[in-house]
């Protein structure tokens, strides 16, 4: 019996100018990994945003653990986590003192012993007394990644994690998440605009499109549902400027 | 209120000292000449007036004046360091309240001025053979009251770089020189024309200023001046708190927390 882990209704996020969601409603299952599509700014960082409670929703709900955000966020933060290319840890700091000082503000016991226990996983323990600036961005993905696995998070948010990446980099990263996903049962939260990259990883994908959920499903049955492949049906859908933007007039796209 | 959270964000803050040395200058360097050019003065106009203690009261004024630019500026540098990083939201997705994250911004300032009140005294002692904690006791009360009036200050103005961004960065660095001239610092209050005299009277700092002096002169510490500064203290620090509880409110309903990243 699946069991949602996060319920979205009717999320709904107004910026001044701009509706970057536009009432979206999902859940996701526990184990499950869902990929988070969408051209740039289809409201993907927004949606993740709200997830974690850095950006307060305009109407809606959102439940985590069955749990509500942001009113609960102190324990559902706990139990998750999140990585991106776009945030860094203190680059001026070594990578170790970095991943100490997040073990304190997850009160993590025995941070030391975890530290090092990951860093084999991630294959970092050699770069663990390197400040963080000096890494490349292969490296520095993995540490973060790292970080977002201190506190055994059950839900992983990652805002496209192989972004900054050099294809074999990317590939590593890839496989580590689909590993500890098995091992450990994690749900994980994803998004990105690499189509081969969503095809290998997710069990489904929601295809996000200027706020709108357009289409929902496993990989395939997208492809089915629109013929040919994800990768045309994206560019089609990024061309498409006919389709007038969800509310206000015109050309308020982001830059 | 959870210790260990808070203990996460004075270590990250304490770990830029340690490796990297060069930042040290802003905590020790500075003071220390600071101290040394307002030292020299002193013991000139000291000759001039045949005022033995001109040194020790311009040198107590210049230390109290110290700790409390340094903790404000220690609280609103933090900030800015972690805009910087582009840690921010880093740290925001961990469970820490604004309420730990501000009490640990304020307890790294107060390690930081306790270095820079050792040293101080430690160079006014050498130099000038002043004993600046000579003053005793009422250096405590004194020295607290500026303490908190640092922590509302500097809170203060990290809601402001909330609200504004990194273009606000500059206030962070100015104010306490902005509000120096206000403050009764290196004189009495007197000086000011009146009319700006009862106005400075709503600063905790002329109360705080005034009380050194008396001490200076060899009176007991005035207790009605040390009053007003511990009750303003209490006005501006809850105003600051609530302050910034609400930019940071502003910050989640209009994205800046992900904005200040890029
Ligand atoms: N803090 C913000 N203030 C104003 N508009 C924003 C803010 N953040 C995002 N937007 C706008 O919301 C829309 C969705 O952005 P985003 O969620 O970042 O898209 P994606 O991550 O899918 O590329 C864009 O039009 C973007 O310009
Ligand atoms: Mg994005």
């Amino acid at each position: 019996m699946p069991e949602p882990v996060i319920e979205v209704r009717d999320l709904r996020k107004v910026f001044a100018k701009t509706v970057a969601v536009d009432g979206i409603s999902f859940s996701v299952q526990k184990g499950e990994i869902l990929g988070f599509l969408g051209p740039n700014g289809a409201g993907k960082t927004t949606t993740i945003a709200m997830l974690l409670g850095l950006l307060t929703p305009t109407s809606g709900t959102i439940s985590i653990f069955g749990k509500s955000m942001p009113k609960d966020r102190q324990h559902i933060l706990q139990r998750v986590n999140f990585s991106s290319p776009y945030t860094n840890m203190p680059y001026g700091l070594p990578v170790m003192t970095n991943l100490k000082i997040f073990s304190r503000l997850y009160t993590i016991p025995n941070a030391a012993q975890k530290i090092s226990a990951l860093a084999e996983t991630f294959g970092v323990a050699h770069l663990l007394k390197r400040r963080t600036m000096t890494l490349s961005s292969g490296e520095t993905a993995r540490v973060n990644l790292l970080k977002a696995f201190l506190n055994d998070p059950e839900i992983l948010f990652l805002d496209e994690p192989t972004a900054s990446l050099d294809p074999e980099a990317a590939d590593t990263v890839r496989s580590l998440l689909l590993k500890l996903q098995k091992e450990r049962g994690l749900t994980i939260f994803y998004t990105s605009h690499n189509m081969q990259e969503v095809e290998r990883l997710s069990h489904r994908i929601i295809f996000l499109h200027r706020g709108k959920v357009i289409a929902e499903g496993t990989p395939e049955s997208v492809r089915k549902q629109h013929g040919g492949s994800l990768e045309e049906f994206f560019i089609a859908l990024a061309r498409s400027e006919t389709t007038p933007p969800a509310a206000h007039s015109g050309h308020e796209e982001a830059p | 209120m959870n210790l260990t959270r808070i203990s996460g964000i004075i270590f990250r803050h304490l770990a830029v000292y340690r490796s990297n040395l060069a930042r040290l200058n802003e905590i020790l360097l500075w003071p220390f000449f600071e101290l040394l050019l307002w030292g020299f003065f002193g013991q000139y106009v000291g000759r001039l007036s045949a005022l033995g203690f001109v040194v020790a009261m311009l040198l107590g004024a210049l230390l109290l004046w110290t700790v409390f630019s340094r903790v404000q500026q220690s609280i609103s540098i933090s900030f800015l360091m972690e805009l910087w990083s582009r840690n921010m939201m880093n740290v925001f997705i961990t469970p820490i309240s604004i309420a730990e994250y501000l009490t640990g911004l304020m307890v790294v300032g107060l390690i930081k001025v306790a270095f820079v009140t050792l040293l101080m005294s430690t160079v006014a002692w050498l130099f000038y053979s002043v004993n600046l904690l000579a003053i005793g006791l009422p250096l405590v009360p004194l020295a607290a009251a500026l303490i908190l009036f640092a922590w509302a200050i500097g809170t203060f103005i990290v809601g402001i770089v909330l609200r504004f961004g990194q273009g606000a960065e500059s206030i962070a660095w100015m104010f306490a020189f902005f509000l120096q001239p206000f403050g009764a610092v290196f004189f009495p209050l007197s000086i000011y024309p009146s009319w700006l005299q009862s106005i400075l009277w709503w600063i905790p700092l002329p109360h705080i200023f005034e009380a050194l002096r008396a001490v200076f002169a060899g009176q007991s510490l005035p207790l009605q001046h040390v009053a007003w500064a511990y009750g303003l203290n209490a006005v501006y620090l809850l105003a600051a708190f609530m302050f910034f509880g609400m930019m940071f409110e502003k910050a989640r309903e209009k994205g800046f927390l992900l904005k200040l990243q890029e």
